[in-house]
């Protein structure tokens, strides 16, 4: 019962917070300078008519919100208005429908753009994560065990070297070094105008573009992984536990194994979860550098063209990620450990 | 201030002189804070003054006229990374001010109070927290006129969440210690309690986290900057990569203009990084051995009787 109590107030808190960013991912692009029909409709030459069917077809042509103005200097709308008429309404009923709207620049559905990119990011994303999680475990459990020895001292600095190193940076470092010494491709995800005679050598291409952005990403998260896991497994072997455990005459490995990994692990759950912003910044920064194809590069592209609609539908598809990640977050973390639940309620 | 500030202080200072983190990080940051304030007497060149630009200055490789060669407009790159330390540290600290200052009332006002107000301080917190930073930042950059004044104010409010949820949890454990029951219980107002009593107790940790909160301020105005969503008239380290970046720095092979700037702000970070650190680790000194520690064992010292 206590379970479904918080669960249910969790399930909650994330609707009101995506139900938020929904309000201002709507307003932001409204309120600030840069009116965003002018941005659709680019060329100020336009004869009138065409600028009002262009606003008509990306439904600008509608009052922003209902009974607005006598609150508001910015005067958005007039009351008297149907509210089911408004813009905000019309966006909040298309998100509902699952509509993103058509992007400024293609013409095509926001959505469709975003879900070519969002599976991009995730191979890079996805691959990069699963190298970090584990050296970044095996690292932070050897330097925590061998603390103040010659290892921890490597270990740390190298750790907070990685976290320290500007990700775009460190993408432009290892592009120069590998295009040069390597002669790995660094453009992209598949090399342009290339035959494939089967699907073997297209998959061994696609694994040589993504070699250089992976090792960047996993080199910038590997070292927070790593500081966490660290500073983690230093609590528990400080815990009475563990001197039971050597008590007992178990071997070093084995409490290591099964007292000091298992127990440090719940944190790095958390950890995991919560970095997807994190992650998010990254993308951005790694796909420019390497021109991949992904989310971050179509945020990037559509900041350059002023591409409103796409920028809004990837606003919102990171926010809505982030929020449903922090909220498995939590309820794994509740579920791993119920103390959680009795603490918070 | 009251003499608590300055036990708490003089304590800090005691151990942390000992800790290698605080003190390579100290170093680090003065010796970044020295290039920036002297950059018009080290730097050999003036990066504002006219050039005449002929096609060899342009990614002229490091010689003795230009000891870490041009830039793509024949410009000194050792005189632009020198003054483009003033930028990053500028944006550093005043961008962090409004974080922690913002973080700081918030958590304080939070922890103190609690009760409803500490609801929805704290919920306003946990919706800030799980918005994107960068994202967010890029678009509100990008939808504002590039200027050093909204980069700084951009990156200040977005990054406080962190800090108020800091100070609330250290607020919430000072606010039970037994002198300031005694001062409520003898009719202390809310806001001499708050200044004499809760604040001197939270400063050494809000210190160290604004070490922390300025490195990542540094680290987004550098990612804003290369991604060219500033001021393309200030030099900053991320600027000097986006130039170099983006107009053929590395198809002309020119390595002096793509890895300086870059050396800059992971030297200025991992400053504030071990600073921050090594604070947090005087601060709290539990973590010094364990059972099966291998190395020499050393014994909790330091800012002990700080603890509750």
């Amino acid at each position: 019962m206590k379970r479904l109590t918080y669960l249910l107030r969790r399930l909650q808190w994330a609707l009101l917070s995506i139900l938020f960013v929904i309000t201002l991912n709507f307003f932001l692009f409204r309120v600030l300078p840069g009116d965003p029909a002018r941005a659709g409709i680019r060329d100020p030459r336009l004869t009138a008519q065409a600028q009002q069917a262009i606003r008509e077809r990306f439904g600008l042509d509608k009052p922003v919100i209902n009974c607005f103005e006598t609150l508001n200097p910015l005067k958005l709308g007039k009351c008297g208005v149907n509210p089911l008429e408004t813009q905000f309404f019309i966006y909040v009923g298309n998100l509902l429908r699952g509509e993103l709207g058509t992007s400024y620049h293609t013409n095509r559905p926001v959505s469709s753009m975003l879900g070519e990119a969002l599976l991009n990011t995730v191979l890079l994303v996805g691959a990069a994560q699963v190298f970090s999680i584990v050296f970044g475990i095996i690292l932070g459990l050897v330097a925590a065990w061998k603390s103040h020895t010659a290892v921890d001292f490597t270990a740390l600095t190298a750790s907070l070297v990685a976290w320290s190193l500007p990700t775009f940076w460190l993408g432009i470092v290892l592009l120069f070094a590998g295009s040069t010494w390597l002669g790995l491709p660094v453009v992209g995800k598949l090399t342009p105008g290339m035959a494939y005679p089967h699907w073997g050598a297209k998959a061994a291409d696609l694994g040589r573009h993504l070699i250089l952005p992976t090792l960047t990403f996993t080199i910038v998260v590997l070292g927070e992984y790593m500081l966490v896991m660290r500073s983690t497994v230093l609590d528990v072997l400080s815990e009475d536990y563990i001197l039971t455990a050597k008590a007992k005459g178990l071997s070093t490995f084995q409490i290591l194994k099964d007292h000091a990994l298992r127990n440090a692990l719940l944190p790095m759950v958390t950890i995991v979860a919560l970095n997807l912003g994190f992650t998010v910044a990254g993308a951005i920064q790694i796909e420019t550098v390497f021109s991949w194809p992904g989310l971050g590069l179509a945020i990037f592209d559509a900041v350059g063209r002023r591409d409103y609609p796409m920028l809004q539908g990837a606003f919102l598809l990171i926010a809505v990620s982030v929020i449903t990640a922090n909220l498995i977050a939590d309820l794994l973390y509740s579920y791993l450990d119920p103390r959680i639940q009795a603490g918070q309620s | 201030m009251s003499a608590v500030t300055t036990t708490s202080f003089g304590t800090i200072w005691r151990s942390a002189r000992r800790n290698w983190m605080a003190l390579a990080g100290l170093s680090m940051l003065a010796a970044a804070v020295i290039v920036a304030v002297f950059a018009p007497l080290i730097a050999p060149y003036d990066p504002k003054a006219d050039l005449k630009v002929s096609i060899d200055d342009i990614y002229a490789p490091p010689s003795a006229a230009h000891w870490l060669g041009t830039d793509d407009a024949g410009r000194d790159v050792l005189s632009n990374f020198i003054y483009g330390a003033r930028v990053s540290l500028i944006v550093g600290f005043f961008a962090s001010f409004i974080s922690v200052f913002i973080g700081g009332t918030i958590g304080i006002t939070a922890g103190y109070f609690g009760g409803r107000v500490e609801n929805i301080l704290m919920r306003i917190t946990d919706i800030m927290l799980v918005i994107p930073d960068l994202p967010l930042a890029v678009v509100l950059v990008a939808l504002t006129k590039p200027s050093l004044m909204n980069i700084i104010l951009v990156i200040g409010l977005l990054g406080w969440t962190g800090t108020a949820r800091l100070v609330r949890s250290q607020t919430l454990s000072v606010k039970e210690r037994k002198f300031v029951l005694r001062a409520k219980a003898i009719g202390c107002g809310h806001f001499h309690i708050l200044r004499r009593h809760i604040f001197p107790l939270v400063l050494p940790l809000l210190v160290a986290n604004t070490v922390l909160v300025i490195s990542l301020a540094i680290l987004e105005e550098s990612t804003l900057s290369f991604l060219g969503l500033a001021d393309p008239t200030t030099l900053s380290w991320g600027q000097m990569l986006n130039f170099a970046f983006t107009r053929g720095g590395v198809s002309a092979g020119a390595w002096w203009a793509l890895i300086m700037p870059g050396l800059g702000i992971v030297w200025v970070v991992l400053g504030c990084t071990l600073l921050g650190q090594g604070l947090e680790q005087v601060l709290n000194p539990r973590l010094e051995w364990h059972h099966l520690s291998v190395g020499p064992k050393m014994v909790a010292r330091g800012a002990k009787e700080e603890r509750p």
